[in-house]
């Protein structure tokens, strides 16, 4: 059942953006207005920050707790909004606790009329995959992966609007 | 000229991140002591414990979940290595103006709340984390007593579950505190943590 859901959401999800599959989560949790797919244990996560997409992905590692996340969120936002043809992809993956994701994920997706792709990642042994995100990563949130053909930077930092426009527009420049 | 830039562009960045890796301690490096206030008023420095045979420094705050998460571990860790010389110091790095939360205030209130049995000490100033290279709340520096110096022995996470403490099965700090107490080096002696940033002004 959980995998004919998800089905027939990578289909519908397809029709808008073909082959940017994310990888098949482990369970879905769901609002009204959002579906958003949980990967326990990052395994099941991994071939998202391990490939190299033709299209720009902006891998934002985030949580509802952190201030400087939710600053920079509307940043992130606006790629996806305002994306047009360019080719990028926001995902925004929550590290929000386990316990919280029904009673504080979903409501604030809602309230923030998030319309990027988010999963969540529960694995809370951090030490086994941090490195494999990007070594130069000490865990601090926020954190962002910038993967593309040839493109794959790491930033751990808080970016203000015209850092992050700047640095995606060169990216997207650079890529033929 | 455009396809020379934007490559030197990318170096640039990535230099950019290389050097703030580069900052602040390595295990096996000497760790600055210091003199900063605690919550009851008083001015602490490592040097006032003559009979410690090291320090588990953490740099640790009021506001940041995973820090709340840990509060009752890091009373444990105290309460089982302080008497074994070891005891726990805990910084709060938080610079208040940004994080109101963090303010030396209520830093006093939630060490009473919990009744902390550790020095929860104020980074006033903010001129020891970046000594130490801490990145994070929590983040932890093991620190061992050699010749008068205190020599960095474990940088990195309490243990390998944030949410919940029962299914934790690496304990990095107890098990690096109880290799230098048995004489031995640290095995892990480097981990990470997701954490919350150190919170400064731009």
């Amino acid at each position: 059942m959980r995998t004919a859901v998800w089905l027939t959401m990578l289909f519908l999800a397809g029709s808008i953006v073909r082959a940017q599959a994310l990888p098949e989560p482990s369970r879905v949790i769901s609002s009204n207005t959002h579906v958003v797919p949980v990967y326990r244990g990052f395994e099941a996560m991994a071939p998202l920050v391990e490939r190299r997409p033709d299209t720009l992905h902006i891998i934002n590692f985030w949580a509802t707790w952190c201030a400087p996340c939710v600053k920079e969120l509307p940043y992130f936002e606006e790629l996806t909004r305002e994306r047009g043809d360019r080719p990028l992809k926001v995902v925004l993956v929550s590290l929000d606790f386990r316990q919280q994701l029904e009673t504080r994920l979903l409501p604030f997706l809602k309230d923030r009329d998030i319309t990027s792709s988010v999963v969540v990642l529960d694995d809370p042994d951090a030490n086994s995959w941090i490195d494999r995100v990007d070594p130069s990563w000490s865990g601090a949130i926020p954190g962002t992966l910038f993967l593309g053909k040839g493109t794959r930077l790491f930033r751990e930092q808080t970016f203000t609007r015209n850092e992050l426009h700047s640095l995606v527009d060169s990216l997207l420049e650079r890529t033929p | 000229m455009k396809t020379y830039t934007l490559p030197l562009f990318a170096l640039l960045f990535t230099l950019g991140s290389l050097t703030a890796i580069a900052d602040g301690y390595e295990v096996g490096d000497r760790a600055t002591d210091f003199r900063l206030k605690n919550v009851d008023g008083a001015m602490v420095s490592l040097s006032d414990y003559s009979d410690a045979k090291g320090f588990i420094v953490i740099f640790t705050c009021n506001h940041c979940p995973y820090s709340v998460a840990y509060e009752d571990r890091i009373i444990a860790l105290d309460r089982k290595y302080r008497d074994k010389g070891f005891p726990v110091i805990a910084i709060n790095p938080n610079d208040p103006a940004v994080q109101p939360e963090d303010s030396f205030e209520k830093m006093q209130e939630r060490a009473e709340e919990k009744a902390f049995p550790f020095p929860y000490l104020f980074d006033e100033g903010q001129k020891i984390y970046p000594q130490y290279g801490a990145t994070r709340t929590p983040h932890v520096y093991l620190l061992e007593k050699s010749d008068g110096d205190h020599i960095v022995r474990y940088i990195g996470a309490i243990d390998n579950n944030h949410s919940d403490p029962e299914n934790a099965d690496q304990h990095y700090v107890a098990d690096a505190v109880d290799a230098l107490l048995a004489g031995d080096n640290p095995d892990p002696d480097m981990t990470k943590a997701i954490g919350c940033t150190i919170k400064t002004k731009k």
